[in-house]
């Protein structure tokens, strides 16, 4: 390496890595020439965990790999089982998870809000904002289920409790209460001179750029393109409900703020003609004991709060996956953080890191 | 020589109280300041903040004190050891010796001894208390460069580019209050708000706003806080400082608030005065004395500090230069021509 | 299985016009629900998905995915496998190729054509220890670079301490 550049560690220990992550800057005075993340501190081998479990065993590993959305991860690796196995999910319970998924969508993009707000240096007030609101969500999921973070409430074949009215109408509250915040949250940041300078055509990607480098999720449709799993090829009925794709044109950090904001109100949209339209009926579908999925493979992915989120699954006629691959959002947008981050100032790559809304727990698996 | 008692008291004694309750009142102010800020914050979050240290976790700065007094004090070994242990001395001295200038109330007659608040009384006042307030910048360059940490560093370099911005406008803006004034002296100053009945906020808003954007810079605080900048540099100039080595440098940032609020009192605020000196029925407003008003007023600007933590993201090192530059230095430039033409002509 | 593709016409033009541009590269083509999956010869996975990106518009590289086969008893199978999960936008349409790969044999680098299997390329050869060669910066991904053996091989233990 070329010493006339300072070379800094950021991380593993370091305030706003957004986990146990190693970057290897090299900087120009404060202006960043190289970026070199390292990845691995949280490696704990879950692909090769999950060729060693039962298909229904490993819908709890998928909490751990990102907490923050759990319940998407769940959805995701359900939803790739039920198609390789050729299983009719009932209405009502497709419907209750398109209500879990949307919370979750609201919780981990509202979360996004406070942490990548905090990232710019804002003393942490958005941030309580934000999991105050976050709290009401994960009350909503402990009526649910019984836990809160990490709470495998999606299972093989449906859901596992049915929604009453109690839920219901706590969901309600809360989303009124979301929407009053976001107008909080709007009057604080969205024309706040500071902000507008540390976002405003900053970590810049094209849409050109943003496809080759395989960005998903808010990041790439911040860049212009419009590509949600939700509406292009629909999964669990959510080609019945009415909802708009936002993107932006910039493709720097304040448009990925606008384009997730948004999505907010979507999902809040969503939710609301969900709970409107709850068929009645089964919330879930007969599945064996012991699921033998006969010899096959498929690659199936949804819309994850944080972008594409796929799964491979290979099965061998056995009660145990051959191969389980899962394509996770942070790891492909963690990809375009140095392209994105060269000729920025170190102020900048936190933010860039911040805005990509990455978590470690699932880029190392 | 005859010594009598009276010049034992007058001119060592009180003297000598002055001192010593002008380098406690600082450090006094941290306190307060530790628990206002740390519960203003948490009011400005929808949080409680500390309050199990007495009653509303009022004894909580006294608590964190013991704690920091107790924690052990790392040092590299391969820092500068020298420059490293003389860094928070420099800049927590630094902060305290500018407050010898500052008149903390006004004169106070006491049967025929006039009982002045403050410990001196110079012609160049000002100006001392503008450059020694600017030396604890060499402080944080000590502690950046001593302690052979890259982050460290990068915070002391910041200091020093901080130091080319905010200077210019302070020095600007503090020259209207001279043109005003006609003096450079503390005392001057405000007794010249106290004559023309109004104070200088209101004759130059345009200089008080500078002076407080630029004075926020000088105290490195939110949303200028790119010395320390906790988001990327983990704590700037003092990641490698421990215990009550940190609590130096924590202890001037509080000071120097203190101090940067005192002057903006006493350069736009009236000082000591009474608000509304010149309103009849408001008479009563005049037995509150000096130091009261004083106290009342730099705890406003205090709380001001907070407030702004609480809200604004912070300033990347060169928005903060092209602020400075483009808006700060024209505007203060101009306002002092026109303040001087104003001058002239009245 | 394949005569299910005639019920998405550009999943089917898709395959036909690969059968015809790379005749004998192409080993075989299944469709499993509503996948195409193209099996393909490794020396010529680095035209052909240079094909799907500039004549078929198929702009993203997905996720690229490692197999380990050595659990397959079949005549002739080689050791590993390797997916390349193509998705194009507009259209939506998704495509597999795979190849197959023995130990010890590079693959070409998908890197000049998609920036994306960079980092996919750089797990598969940390997982798999398959050599991509042309990569810019094949190193381990998430082990340690001194770390002996390869996580996701069928033969690589279970539990254990290294």
């Amino acid at each position: 390496m070329d010493s006339k550049f300072l070379e800094i560690n950021m991380g593993p220990q370091h305030p706003s890595t957004h986990g146990v992550l190693n970057l290897k800057l090299s900087l120009d005075n404060e202006v960043v020439v190289k970026v070199e993340p390292n990845l691995g501190y949280l490696h704990r081998g879950m692909e090769k965990l999950w060729e060693n479990r039962t298909y229904a065993q490993v819908v709890p590993f998928t909490d751990r790999l990102d907490y923050f959305c759990a319940i998407s991860n769940n959805l995701g690796y359900v939803l790739a089982v039920e198609k390789l196995m050729g299983l009719e999910i009932p209405k009502r319970a497709q419907y209750i998870r398109v209500i879990l998924t949307e919370i979750q969508r609201i919780v981990n993009h509202i979360g996004w809000l406070g942490f990548v707000t905090n990232d710019a240096g804002a003393y942490y007030t958005i941030n309580f904002y934000t999991f105050e609101e976050r709290e009401e969500y994960l009350e909503i999921f402990e009526e649910y289920v019984g836990a809160r973070l990490t709470i495998n409430a999606i299972r093989i074949g449906g859901v596992p409790f049915d929604i009453d009215d109690k839920l219901i109408s706590m969901i309600e509250k809360a989303l009124v209460e979301t929407e009053k915040k976001i107008k909080d949250i709007d009057k604080i940041v969205t024309r706040n001179r500071i902000w507008l300078h540390r976002t405003k055509g900053v970590g810049v990607f094209s849409a050109e750029d943003a496809v080759q480098f395989g960005l998903t999720g808010p990041a790439l449709r911040a860049s212009g393109v419009k590509w949600d799993i939700r509406k292009d090829i629909p999964y669990s009925s959510y080609d019945e409900f009415d909802f708009d794709v936002p993107t932006g044109t910039a493709g720097d950090i304040y448009d990925r703020y606008l384009v997730r904001v948004e999505e907010i109100k979507q999902s809040m949209r969503i939710i609301r003609q969900a709970i409107k339209n709850l068929p009645s009926g089964e919330i879930a579908a007969k599945v064996p004991k012991v699921l033998k999925i006969p010899e096959g493979e498929i690659f199936h992915s949804i819309e994850a709060p944080k972008g594409e989120l796929g799964f491979y699954i290979k099965s061998n006629g056995t009660d145990k996956p051959e191969r389980v691959k899962m394509k996770s959002p942070s790891f492909i947008n963690m990809q375009s953080l140095e392209s994105m981050c060269k000729g920025n100032m170190l102020a900048d790559v936190v933010v860039i890191l911040g805005s990509l809304d990455v978590l470690l727990g699932e880029i190392d698996k | 020589m005859n010594i009598d008692i009276d010049t034992i008291i007058f001119d060592v004694l009180i003297p000598v109280i002055k001192i010593i309750v002008m380098i406690l009142f600082p450090m006094i102010m941290v306190m307060v300041m530790l628990w206002v800020e740390r519960r203003g914050i948490a009011f400005l979050q929808e949080r409680l903040g500390p309050n199990r240290v007495g009653f509303q976790g009022i004894l909580q700065p006294i608590a964190d004190t013991i704690k920091m007094l107790f924690k052990e004090d790392i040092i590299q070994r391969q820092s500068d050891k020298l420059i490293f242990n003389i860094a928070p001395v420099v800049v927590l001295a630094t902060s305290l010796l500018a407050f010898c200038f500052i008149p903390v109330g006004m004169t106070m007659s006491i049967g025929s001894y006039n009982l002045t608040f403050w410990v001196a009384e110079s012609p160049v006042g000002l100006l001392i208390t503008l450059g020694i307030s600017s030396l604890s910048v060499l402080g944080i360059v000590f502690a950046g460069w001593a302690s052979n940490s890259k982050y460290s560093l990068l915070g002391g370099l910041r200091s020093v580019v901080q130091l080319l911005s905010y200077e210019i406008p302070i020095g600007l803006t503090v020259l209207t209050v001279v043109l005003a004034s006609g003096s450079m002296n503390f005392i001057d100053i405000v007794n010249k708000q106290n004559e023309m009945g109004i104070w200088f906020a209101f004759m130059m808003p345009v200089s008080c706003v500078v002076f407080w954007i630029a004075a926020m810079a000088e105290c490195n605080r939110s949303p200028f806080d790119i010395v320390e900048a906790d988001s990327e540099l983990v704590a700037g100039f003092h990641t490698e400082y421990s215990g009550i080595k940190f609590g130096y440098f924590f202890m001037a940032e509080y000071a120097h608030m203190v101090l940067v609020s005192s002057l903006m009192v006493v350069f736009f605020f009236g000082g000591g005065l009474p608000i509304f000196p010149n309103v009849e029925f408001l008479w009563f407003l005049h037995y509150i004395p000096g130091f009261v008003w004083y106290f009342i007023k730099i705890m406003f600007f205090l709380y001001l500090f907070v407030w702004i933590r609480g809200t604004f993201p912070r300033y990347r090192f060169d928005g903060l230069i092209r602020l400075v530059w483009k808006w700060l230095v024209p505007l203060s430039l101009l306002n002092l021509i026109v303040v001087a033409i104003i001058r002239m002509i009245v | 299985m394949i005569d299910q593709i005639s019920k998405y016409p550009a999943l089917e033009n898709i395959f036909s016009s690969l059968q015809s541009v790379f005749k004998d590269s192409i080993i075989e083509g299944r469709f499993e629900k509503e996948e195409l999956s193209v099996k393909v010869k490794k020396e010529s996975i680095l035209l052909i998905l240079k094909f799907l990106r500039d004549e078929k518009g198929f702009n993203a590289l997905s996720d690229m995915i490692g197999l380990d086969n050595s659990s397959v008893n079949k005549e002739g199978q080689k050791r590993f496998s390797v997916l390349y999960q193509l998705y194009r936008f507009p259209g939506f349409e998704r495509i597999r190729i795979v190849i197959d790969v023995d130990e010890n044999d590079p693959v070409d680098s998908a890197y000049p054509v998609y920036k994306s299997a960079d980092w996919a390329e750089r797990e598969i050869f940390d997982m798999f220890g398959i050599n991509f060669s042309g990569h810019p910066n094949l190193r381990r991904i998430y082990m340690p670079d001194n770390f002996d053996g390869y996580p996701l091989r069928k033969d690589f233990p279970l539990e254990g301490r290294q």
